[in-house]
């Protein structure tokens, strides 16, 4: 049997998605740009994807620009915004568990000058609104944070920083990387007062190399790619036809049955959270000597789809092969190497676990495609192995 | 402007009757390394020279760069080749040689004449000094200097006649497969590929052993392993790699024996199991990577009870080499930044804090009686479910 439990790396793509995409590969593959027929019939295509995209977010076709994915969408939308409003203030401020496609450009503009200030989470990965307003100055520009944790699940609380950001000083604007968050959860940018929003198309079966950046109208933006001037000059690049089209069909098959997904992924998770919680029982965990301990919360501020939990004493890099060799594939919170002492996972360290579950902790995340049978598999498997690794564990 | 390039080669010049194999040997591997290389080529022997002929289009420095690493080469020369027409056109054909190799024509030069045909009218000296007076006339500013000349300018009267004045290094060494062939211990580490390229260099073709331990060693620290072994073989040749699957063996001795001794017996465990697929490949001995000191289980105690457990002579060409002059030459061959790749090989796993560093043979011995039970059938199970894979 094989459960792929690792669809927050990314997802396979829907049957609809991989239809549109060979469609438009091999029978309408023109260029947009192109005056001919050929090239309508490919604008078509990418003035329908950018129309159904708004339409998930209820905001304006015109205010999304379709990009190579997350990474670009928010190497965009910060050094883009930055270099925009530096005239306003040279303040930016995001928070310490951010994704590397946001904290390498923040590094990068803080060469550039910027300050950038980094919100601490508590445990569990939020961020405090109290330090958000503290850290809010005459000269902060923008405010970057994602919305859905990618290694915890951890949901940030957008609506409120937005509410409180653009009370503050509605000129400073507010980027969300919803990468982790699109596809699973209601977004609707207008209402969050969020004016940009990366997502990727790969992690809601789409394709890899598509995804987009909603921009607010009003929002001053700087373009990064420069070239034939597609998208209104504001990314460059011949339109990849193949990569908007799958990506808005994926959008449209994750909205127009959320509720369904939504439901759906609740359960899995209480039954992976409900099993390891067991299998932790089962295999003598105490309160103060745990075998399984779970990182990520139930209820609405934690994700659907993501459930990660660390097993001290079994390093994750081998659970996560001893797991391949079954079959089940899931993700390693942290790369860690014993005699090199690889920096673990930032994100993992911000949480201020201790070091024996930074360095044993899985992720488990799920789709719509995931079954209770796959689940059922990875915790009957991890029963089986738990007890061998464990006697084998390093001393 | 080149359509040949004329191999010269040190060692195997001076090894008496046995100069043709050698010398075959070369023209064998000088073949496999050309085999990917653009163009068409036709290398062969003539008159105790060999010669790579490109009778198509090709790139010059891929070529450059792929003989470079034939061992047994010692300098590439390309060469330019013309017909006998007298000696006066020798003469044009030198002055356009010297055009089109060298922007500006104002170097000492020294003209150096072979004539390998005798029925040739002229001597050696008396051609060169013809071809020096034509030289001086075509190009004034040049000048002579018979003992250190900027341009040491070859012309070899043969069948044909070869131009040449470059002479690119080449790597020495001796062409694999002259010297018979060994068993590599080849892990995911700096060292090991260097040791292998090392012997290898001395004329000797590799077979390789790697030792895996699933899952506390991953899919990737595999392929890492494989990739090293296809650096090694653009200088060794095809390289036959076994893949042990060692993780039974290792979590039976940690069971069985004291944890500080793990490493040791471990690795006597390894060179046995290497020994083994060494006889059946017909490899007359063992390599490793092996430095006098540089770690734990490479003390000169460790490394006579590693070695007990052989019969087979174990080669450490590595055993002199600080870490550093062992990174310079991974650098120079190009397998340093493959080999830093962070997964972990099976000899870092289950490493103790204080492991002994210096084991006493009695107690090693003693303790791997604990293992009598299962480590035979243990071992043949490793070997029986090996698998080979021929590297290139």
């Amino acid at each position: 049997m094989e459960a792929y439990l690792d669809n927050s790396a990314t997802t396979r793509c829907s049957e609809a998605v991989r239809d549109i995409v060979v469609r438009t590969m091999m029978e309408d593959y023109g260029n947009p740009s192109s005056k001919h027929q050929k090239g309508l019939e490919a604008e078509h295509y990418i003035r329908d994807a950018r129309e159904m995209i708004a339409r998930t977010m209820k905001v304006n076709e015109k205010e999304i620009y379709f990009t190579s994915g997350g990474t670009e969408s928010n190497n965009w939308a910060l050094i883009g915004a930055a270099m925009a409003n530096r005239r306003s203030g040279m303040h930016l401020i995001t928070t310490a568990v951010e994704h590397a496609a946001v904290l390498m450009p923040m590094q990068y503009l803080e060469e550039q000058g910027f300050r950038v200030t980094y919100l601490p989470v508590d445990e569990k990965g939020h961020i405090s609104l109290k330090d958000l307003e503290e850290a809010i100055c005459e000269d902060t520009i923008l405010v970057s944070m994602m919305y859905v944790n990618n290694e915890v699940g951890t949901i940030e609380p957008v609506a409120e920083a937005g509410k409180l950001i653009k009370g503050k000083n509605p000129r400073i604007l507010f980027h969300v990387d919803a990468v982790q968050a699109y596809g699973k959860l209601p977004i609707y940018p207008k209402k969050l007062g969020v004016d940009m929003l990366s997502v990727s198309g790969h992690k809601i079966h789409g394709p890899k190399g598509s995804g987009f950046l909603y921009v607010n109208e009003k929002a001053k933006l700087r373009p990064l790619i420069l070239g034939g001037g597609q998208q209104k000059g504001m990314r460059s690049g011949t339109d990849n036809v193949p990569g908007a089209a799958g990506l808005a069909q994926a959008a449209r098959d994750c909205y127009a049955q959320l509720a369904e997904n939504t439901e759906h992924l609740l359960t899995l998770k209480k039954q992976m959270m409900d099993g390891l919680r067991q299998l932790d029982q089962q295999l003598g965990g105490t309160e103060k000597k745990p075998v399984i301990v779970i990182h990520s919360e139930e209820g609405d501020s934690s994700a659907p789809h993501i459930v990660s939990a660390a097993f001290p004493g079994v390093r994750s890099e081998v659970l996560l092969h001893a797991l391949e060799e079954r079959g089940i594939y899931v993700s390693a919170g942290s790369a860690c190497s014993s005699n090199k002492k690889l920096p673990v996972s930032p994100v993992l360290k911000e949480l201020h676990l201790p070091t024996d579950q930074l360095e044993s902790t899985l992720r488990f995340s799920f789709s719509r495609y995931t079954t209770a049978e796959e689940i059922c598999y990875c915790l009957q498997i991890l029963g089986e192995l738990l007890p061998v690794l464990r006697r084998y564990a390093r001393h | 402007m080149f359509k040949t390039f004329l191999i010269k080669y040190g060692e195997i010049g001076i090894k008496g009757k046995n100069r043709h194999l050698f010398e075959d040997a070369l023209v064998k591997q000088i073949r496999y390394a050309l085999k990917d290389a653009e163009g068409e080529f036709f290398v062969y022997r003539n008159q105790g020279r060999i010669y790579v002929d490109c009778n198509s289009l090709y790139d010059y420095d891929e070529v450059v760069e792929k003989l470079q690493k034939v061992f047994g080469i010692v300098g590439i020369c390309p060469v330019v080749t013309t017909e006998d027409k007298g000696l006066e056109a020798l003469g044009t054909d030198v002055i356009d040689f010297l055009k089109n190799v060298y922007d500006i024509r104002d170097q000492s030069f020294k003209v150096m004449t072979r004539r390998a045909r005798k029925d040739y009218p002229m001597e050696s000296m008396e051609i060169s000094a013809y071809l020096g007076e034509r030289i001086l006339q075509a190009f004034p500013d040049m000048k002579v200097d018979v003992h250190h000349p900027e341009i040491m300018l070859h012309v070899e009267i043969r069948e044909k006649i070869y131009i040449y004045s470059k002479i690119i290094p080449g790597p020495g060494g001796m062409p694999v497969g002259t010297n018979g062939k060994a068993m590599l211990l080849l892990s995911g580490g700096i060292d090991s590929p260097v040791a292998g390229y090392m012997i290898c260099k001395r004329g000797v073709k590799l077979d390789a052993t790697y030792f895996h331990a699933p899952p506390y060693t991953s899919e990737r620290a595999k392929e890492k392993v494989v990739d090293l072994a296809r650096i090694v073989a653009q200088y060794a040749g095809p390289i036959n790699l076994h893949v042990v699957n060692f993780t039974d063996i290792q979590l039976y001795i940690y069971d069985q024996c004291p944890h500080d001794e793990l490493t040791i017996i471990m690795r006597r465990y390894m060179m046995k199991i290497a020994e083994h697929f060494a006889r059946q490949d017909g490899d007359l001995a063992l390599v490793t990577g092996e430095s006098i000191g540089q770690v734990a289980s490479q003390t000169m105690q460790s490394l006579a009870a590693t070695n007990e457990v052989c019969t087979m002579p174990v080669f450490r060409p590595l055993i002199g080499f600080d870490k550093q002059e062992i990174v310079d030459v991974s650098e120079k061959i190009g397998t340093y930044e493959t080999s830093i790749l962070p997964y972990e090989d099976c000899c870092t796993i289950f490493v103790a804090k204080h492991p002994v560093t210096k084991p006493n043979l009695n107690v090693i011995k003693r303790s791997e009686q604990k293992l009598n039970e299962k480590i035979d059938e243990l071992v043949r199970t490793a070997i029986e479910t090996t698998e080979t894979i021929l590297v290139e």
